[in-house]
Formats: C-alpha cells, sequence, structure tokens
C-alpha cells in the first residue's frame, strides 16, 4: 500500500530481567511487546492508548527504533528498519521524530532553549526557523536565550515539540506531551498539530492518557494492554461502542469535571 | 481560622532582572483539607510548592510576605532549622517524575534514605514501612521494584514511586505538584481515591497543583486561580463550577474538555480574556510598593 507509512507486524521486545538473573549465566528475558501488528496510514493520527505499563511508551520508541526489535518486521515506508544499523538510521533521522514524555530528562540541560531546536536542524540558535518553531507553540522569541532548568514544566515540553517541529519531518511520534499543559496550551498545541498533519501531510502517532484530546486529535486508536492489542478501532467507534471490557473501564474512570457527578 | 499553612502577601522576583513571579499571593490551607492550584503553564504554581518546601531555585528571591507552616514563619527561622521543621512536616510530590529520582540509585533506598537520615528511623523498619506504601500505590512486585533502577521502569510507575514516597514519612503537609499527569485514568482514579483516603485518615493538608478542573471537582475543596503569578480567584469547589468569577477562571472552565462531548472540545482561552488579565497584572505592579525586610 502505498499511502502506508508504518507496517508492523507480529512486533515483539523484551528485555532481560536482571533482578532474576542467576549468579551465572544469563537472564532470564522479561516481555514487553508480545506481538503487536497494525499499520498507520500516511497523513494520520493514530492514538495509543493504555495502562501504566502496558508498552506504549516501548512501543512508541521502537517504531522510532531507539529499540530494537527481538523479533517480527518492521517497515517504513516500504524500507525494512527491523534491524537496521544505528548508521543506517541516521540517514532517516530527520524524517522521523519524537517528543518525549519526561521533558526535563530529554532536553541537554547545558544547551540553550535556542541551540537545542537549531542542533538538529544543523543551524546557529539566531536561525528564523527557531523563532518560528518557537512562536508555533506559543513561547516567546526571548526564551531562545533562557536554559532548561529556568523554564517551566510546560514549557520544557513546548521546548520539545518545537524541537520536533522545526525539523519538518514525516512522521512525529508524541508520548504524552500535552498531559502536562493547561487546557489553553494544549488546545494551541493540538490546533498545531492538526495544521500539520491537514496542510504538510504530517503523521502522527500520539500515546495519550487522555481520552479528551485522544477523542479530539485522532482518526483511529490502539488499546494496549499487558504488552498486547486489546482493541484497534476507529475513533468514534471506540468511544462510543468500546468492545474491550478494558477500554470501557478506561472510559468509566475519567473524571468528568462537575463535583455533583460522582466518580 | 487560621491554617495548618497559611501563605501572606507572598511575592517573588527573578534575581537581578526585578521581574515579578508571584504577585503577593494569598493561600489559607488549614489541617485535613484539600486546595487545588490551577493556572496556566508558567503563572507560578510550581513556584509557590517549592517555596513552601524551601526549595526554590537560586535565581528566584522571596521579596515580601509569610509562609506560616504550623503557625511557624518559615521566612523568619535561620535556614539549618527551617529544612528540619519543613522535613518533619511537609512533603513534596515533585512534576518531574524521571529527574526526581536519582537515576544511578535503587528504588528501596531512595525511599528509605529520607526516613533514616531526617526522621532516624531503623533500617529495617524504613524498609518495611517503604514496601507498605508500594503496596499501598499499587506497585506490583513491590519487593522486586524496590531493586530496580528508575529507567526500568515506565512513567506511571515512577510517578507512583514519588507519591509513595511522600507519604512514607506521614508528613501533615503535602504539596503535590500534578502528581497525577502521567497516569493512565483507572490508575489516576485509583491513586486520588487513595490520596484522598490517606489524606483524611491522616489529617494531612494538602496542596494539588494540577490543570485538570476534572480531577479538582473530585478531590479539592477549595481552589485558587493563578494567573501570572497572582491569585486571581479564592473560592471554593461547588461555587467556582457553579459560577466563576473571573473573566480568565470562567475562560478556563469553558476550555474544558469533555469526551462526552466532543463537540465542546478543547479551545484557547480567548486573547481577550488574556489581554484583560495582563492588563489587571500590570495595574497590580505599578501600584506596589515592596515592604522591604525580605529575604530568601
Ligand atoms: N529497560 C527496561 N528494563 C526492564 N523493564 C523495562 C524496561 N523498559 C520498560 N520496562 C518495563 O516494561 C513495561 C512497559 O513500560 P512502558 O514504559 O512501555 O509503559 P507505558 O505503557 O509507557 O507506561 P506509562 O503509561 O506508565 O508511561 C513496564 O512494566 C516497565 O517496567
Ligand atoms: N530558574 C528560573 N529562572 C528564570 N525563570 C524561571 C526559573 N524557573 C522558573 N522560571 C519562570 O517562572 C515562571 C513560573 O514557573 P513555574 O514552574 O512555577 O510555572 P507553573 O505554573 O508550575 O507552570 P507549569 O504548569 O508549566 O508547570 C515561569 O514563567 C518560568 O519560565
Ligand atoms: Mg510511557
Ligand atoms: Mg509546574
Amino acid at each position: 500500500m502505498a499511502d502506508t507509512i508504518f507496517q508492523v507486524s507480529d512486533l515483539r521486545v523484551d528485555v532481560p530481567d536482571m533482578t532474576r538473573k542467576p549468579l551465572f549465566g544469563a537472564a532470564p528475558r522479561l516481555e514487553i511487546l508480545k506481538g503487536v501488528s497494525f499499520d498507520i496510514a500516511r497523513g494520520t493520527v493514530l492514538g495509543i492508548v493504555g495502562g501504566s505499563g502496558s508498552g506504549k511508551t516501548t512501543l512508541g520508541r521502537t517504531l522510532v527504533r531507539l529499540v530494537e526489535p527481538s523479533a517480527g518486521r518492521l517497515l517504513f515506508d516500504g524500507q525494512d528498519i527491523t534491524h537496521l544499523s544505528d548508521a543506517d538510521m541516521r540517514a532517516l533521522r530527520p524524517r522521523i521524530q519524537m517528543i518525549f514524555q519526561d521533558p526535563m530528562s530529554s532536553l541537554n540541560p547545558r544547551l540553550t532553549v535556542g541551540r537545542t531546536i537549531a542542533a538538529p536542524l544543523g543551524a546557529g540558535a539566531g536561525d528564523p526557523r527557531v523563532k518560528a518553531a518557537l512562536e508555533q507553540v506559543g513561547l516567546p522569541a526571548a526564551f531562545a536565550r533562557r536554559y532548561p532548568h529556568e523554564l517551566s514544566g510546560g514549557q520544557r515540553q513546548r521546548v520539545g515539540i518545537a524541537r520536533a517541529i522545526a525539523m519538518r519531518p514525516d512522521f512525529i511520534l508524541a508520548d504524552e506531551i500535552v498531559s502536562g499543559l493547561d487546557v489553553s496550551s494544549q488546545a494551541q498545541v493540538l490546533m498545531l498539530l492538526e495544521q500539520l498533519v491537514v496542510e504538510l501531510g504530517l503523521t502522527l502517532v500520539f500515546i495519550s492518557h487522555d481520552l479528551s484530546v485522544i477523542r479530539r486529535l485522532c482518526s483511529r486508536v490502539i488499546v494496549l494492554r499487558s504488552g498486547e492489542i486489546v482493541e484497534d478501532a476507529a475513533t468514534a467507534d471506540l468511544f462510543e461502542r468500546p468492545q474491550h471490557a478494558y477500554t470501557r473501564e478506561l472510559l468509566d474512570a475519567i473524571p468528568i469535571p462537575d463535583p455533583s457527578v460522582r466518580w | 481560622m487560621s491554617g495548618f499553612l497559611e501563605i501572606r502577601g507572598l511575592s517573588a522576583r527573578l534575581a537581578g532582572t526585578g521581574q515579578r513571579l508571584l504577585r503577593s499571593v494569598d493561600i489559607s490551607l488549614p489541617a485535613g483539607s484539600v486546595r487545588g492550584l490551577v493556572g496556566e503553564s508558567g503563572a507560578g504554581k510550581s513556584m509557590i510548592g517549592k517555596a513552601v518546601l524551601g526549595v526554590l531555585p537560586k535565581a528566584v528571591e522571596i521579596v515580601e510576605g509569610e509562609i506560616l507552616l504550623d503557625e511557624q514563619d518559615l521566612l523568619k527561622v535561620p535556614p539549618a532549622e527551617r529544612r528540619r521543621l519543613i522535613g518533619a512536616k511537609a512533603a513534596l510530590i515533585p512534576q518531574d517524575p524521571l529527574t526526581a529520582l536519582n537515576p544511578s540509585r535503587r528504588i528501596g533506598p531512595q525511599i528509605t534514605d529520607r526516613l533514616v537520615d531526617i526522621l532516624g528511623w531503623e533500617k529495617a523498619r524504613a524498609a518495611s514501612r517503604a514496601l507498605e506504601v508500594l503496596v499501598e500505590v499499587s506497585i506490583p512486585e513491590p519487593e522486586r521494584v524496590m531493586r530496580l533502577y528508575p529507567h526500568e521502569l515506565s512513567g506511571g510507575m515512577r510517578q507512583r514511586i514519588l507519591i509513595a514516597s511522600a507519604f512514607a514519612a506521614e508528613p501533615k503537609l503535602i504539596v503535590a505538584d500534578e502528581p497525577t499527569t502521567a497516569l493512565d485514568v483507572t490508575v489516576q482514579k485509583q491513586i486520588l481515591k487513595l490520596i484522598s483516603q490517606l489524606q483524611a485518615r491522616h489529617g494531612t493538608a494538602l496542596l494539588f497543583v494540577t490543570h485538570d478542573l476534572g480531577v479538582v471537582s473530585k478531590v479539592c475543596d477549595t481552589l485558587s486561580v493563578l494567573y501570572a503569578g497572582k491569585v486571581v480567584e479564592d473560592t471554593t469547589v461547588q461555587r467556582f463550577f457553579a459560577a466563576p468569577q473571573h473573566p480568565y477562571s470562567q475562560a478556563l472552565l469553558a476550555a474544558t474538555p469533555r469526551h462526552t462531548d466532543p463537540a465542546a472540545s478543547l479551545q484557547p482561552v480567548p486573547q481577550a480574556v488574556i489581554d484583560a488579565a495582563m492588563a489587571e497584572v500590570a495595574a497590580d505592579d505599578a501600584a506596589w510598593r515592596p515592604q522591604g525586610g525580605a529575604h530568601g
């Protein structure tokens, strides 16, 4: 399929379980992803939801090949990247961006905001693309001179977003990127991402615990549980006709902003 | 009524620039009650929490005001005494769960150290308390998790570790800075119920920083709405949801998404509301004369 940007088949990830490692010999393997399969159509937004520890971040990091699968197959734009070397991945990096769950730990504390955004562009902090990216995420241009520790949590998160969009990538993996933002800033960021998807044909994988945001942004949603896909549905279907008990449980746990509604 | 935590007229600014970060903030929190602190990203919510816990960054100086913890003004006691007072009575659940944990140490000692160092507990007692609180926050296989390093845990698990750690010493005040943002809704619900239970059982005062008004409506009694370092509304949760008074509060409530109603989805606060709030803040600054005699 020409309009498929990612093809994922029977993807598995396991890690050595160091807590059960015998004194001599190899540690037993701990399965984190137990064979997941799905395709992502170009220019769409796929949501990934699921409980804490279900494997969302691991799946995301595997898609962008920060983690190497232990089995299965991963195609990006028709190219098999399942076991691609770091050197070969580097050629693809500008097209594949990610924005992480933990903004502080993904920013270099010794780089100013301007240099953080400019570095992957191979440009200087004064590059006009830096200013444009800051503006798009709603930060003043003067923030280019600040260091990460001089920012609030939400401001750091927006620097991560600015760095990713400045590259004009084909694909962005966004892991829990709006959960630290107030609703107004969330709305701004979502509008920006929607615009990039519509105008530039960006493809987005959006990991979030916030089902209101998922409903607003995604066309399709995958529900993960213990490293397996339990539901894969068009967004409207998922919300109106959730098939799996776990999906219903997730929907019921959302706090409705009204003190008179019991929870 | 005087609260367990009373913040009065607290102003802080960025050293060197004179830029105000907190603008005469008043917050009262009686023992056993929960106050929500909401507002724009960058409004100063975390600064207030850090000021209370005595962990403000060096670049931020307190210009005036009082922070009374159990009737003692923290800003008037010497630093060593202040650290001891805070360590014994208050705890912080910080906003950034990964950086708050030391990446090169196992989880277990990161929880027990505080109990041993600040409270002088025996190691064994601290270890069994650590296990107990990990069970309370539903960490599966707690013995195993105590032996892991932070990077071996998911974001939500790290956040639960920090919640457990804050409750371990049974403090009288907890400042929770977005404690559930990295949690899925089912775990969030379970953790918030747990926090409420622990809080009610121990009569803990809880200052709850969040941007999720859904969460506010479930766990808070009172609410402070912060805009650009200024409390623009101080109200009860019932009143806030029935009839928010300040235009920024009204806009915030209107902008809140409801998954049951996709049409009324997320929207930014209107520019006119922001302009009016900024004008209010500017007028405030123009009229402001620092009292002096301040310290950080
Ligand atoms: N390097 C590692 N070593 C051992 N276990 C790991 C490692 N990385 C992840 N895990 C485990 O894999 C599981 C999935 O983790 P992952 O971070 O993908 O979850 P998640 O769905 O993103 O959760 P959250 O919503 O809490 O962020 C967790 O149980 C975690 O403890
Ligand atoms: N070390 C610092 N130097 C200069 N400015 C700082 C520093 N730390 C924070 N600030 C600024 O102080 C303001 C208040 O920050 P704070 O972290 O309290 O915001 P917040 O309300 O918690 O926001 P968020 O919801 O994004 O976490 C922000 O505008 C931030 O940029
Ligand atoms: Mg995660
Ligand atoms: Mg904050």
